[in-house]
């Protein structure tokens, strides 16, 4: 593969975001938004961090008040750089597993699955990658069309969720969904975590990891990838043209899966 | 007239106190003592309208994404916690579950803990160091 400047440039910027990852997992006190803060603060004195010519790894802070409901003004989504994304690293998927409580049963195709890793083999050219997958959290989501009961919803700032209080476990959202995102839970749970209450009956899927982003943390996936993976995804409001995910979606060649369905995913990726 | 009276006066006498001693023979539930000095608002309110104060709660929560304490199921158990034997919190399963407490006496089983954690936990403290 070809490095010029550019990939080095954005290579450096990666240890710069894996290493800010780094700090904030080591003192959960430190919030996101102190910590670009903190970033922006040095920024004046050292220089700005610079991912590419006019990209920079500054950012506004752009989580709202806990008492102020989510609004249309965010629009949460991460940007996940396969070419950074090891075939062997699963380390998104513990994290999430970690945070949020989910388990397998020892049966694969039934087991809850919020975040899977897919290893891509193009036959004709002999390029393998590998990209994590998840619910692409899109804006106009069609296991929202299909949920009989409005169980299934898009929060304001574009958060896909189950509303499980009135769920039926129908899953038609299951059928519905073309990234296979949704799981659906058989078996009886205990120990739940307090921020993710789930239970037998209900369909669920990955929730951006909503109850980070509401206390102004990153998502548990993109905060773990930066701390101990390889630094390939990037979370942040595609609304806001300050952030670093907008200013990299609107510089480097990225994509969503399945742009044909027209569903407007808010996962992007780089390199697939 | 005061034949009347008298028989009034005589029933309401025997009513009374039916009723005081209905009142101070039945059986009522133990409700394991929450710590702090009060809840979030007054007792009488609390056990008339604690599952309304949580619905209202888990709609802006789930819906809009408002994650004040005050109101909310987790933060229920920061107070309202029964040790067992071991030294740790006490799950749904128990009967001497401070929900159980008054559910169980009522005959009514809460369907919160299919899904939520019927224990403290600090999930921060869980997740992924």
């Amino acid at each position: 593969m070809m490095e010029g400047d550019e990939s080095m440039s954005e290579r450096r910027s990666c240890a710069v975001m894996t290493a800010s990852c780094r700090s904030e997992a080591a003192d959960p006190a430190v919030s996101r938004r102190g910590f670009i803060a903190g970033i922006a603060t040095a920024g004046v004195f050292t220089g700005v961090v610079s991912l590419a010519p006019g990209v920079t790894l500054i950012s506004v802070a752009d989580a709202k008040p806990v008492e102020e409901a989510a609004s249309a003004k965010q629009r949460w989504g991460i940007l996940i750089d396969a070419t950074k994304c090891d075939s062997g690293c699963s380390v998104c998927v513990d994290a999430c597993r970690q945070e949020q409580g989910w388990e397998g049963h020892g049966r694969p195709t039934s087991d809850p699955q919020w975040i899977r890793k897919v290893n891509i083999n193009d036959s004709s050219t002999g390029r393998k990658f590998s990209l994590p997958v998840m619910c692409q959290h899109c804006a106009s989501p069609p296991c929202v069309d299909v949920c009989p009961t409005g169980a299934s919803f898009k929060r304001a700032d574009g958060i896909v969720l189950v509303d499980r209080h009135i769920c039926i476990g129908c899953r038609f959202c299951m059928m519905a969904c073309p990234y296979k995102a949704r799981s659906f839970v058989h078996e009886e749970t205990e120990d739940q975590r307090s921020h993710m209450p789930r239970g037998k009956g209900c369909v669920e899927a990955c929730t951006l990891c909503v109850h980070r982003i509401d206390a102004d943390r990153l998502p548990a996936c993109v905060e773990q990838c930066g701390a101990k993976g390889s630094g390939a995804m990037l979370f942040g409001d595609l609304n806001n043209p300050g952030s670093d995910i907008a200013k990299r979606v609107a510089v480097y060649a990225t994509t969503q899966i399945r742009t044909d369905l027209g569903v407007k995913p808010g996962i992007y990726y780089q390199g697939i | 007239m005061t034949g009347f009276r008298f028989i009034l006066a005589v029933l309401m006498v025997t009513l009374l106190g039916v009723a005081s001693a209905t009142a101070g023979d039945g059986p009522l539930p133990t409700i394991p003592k929450g710590m702090g000095d009060h809840c979030v608002a007054d007792t009488q309110f609390m056990r008339r309208n604690h599952m309304e104060m949580l619905k209202h709660h888990r709609v802006e929560t789930m819906r809009d994404g408002i994650r004040t304490r005050t109101y909310s199921l987790a933060n229920c158990f920061t107070c309202h916690v029964v040790k067992g034997a071991d030294g740790k919190p006490v799950t749904i399963r128990n009967p001497a579950h401070f929900c159980n407490a008054c559910h169980e006496y009522a005959g009514v089983r809460p369907d919160c803990f299919d899904c939520h954690a019927s224990t403290p936990n600090a999930p921060e403290q869980r997740a992924v160091p």
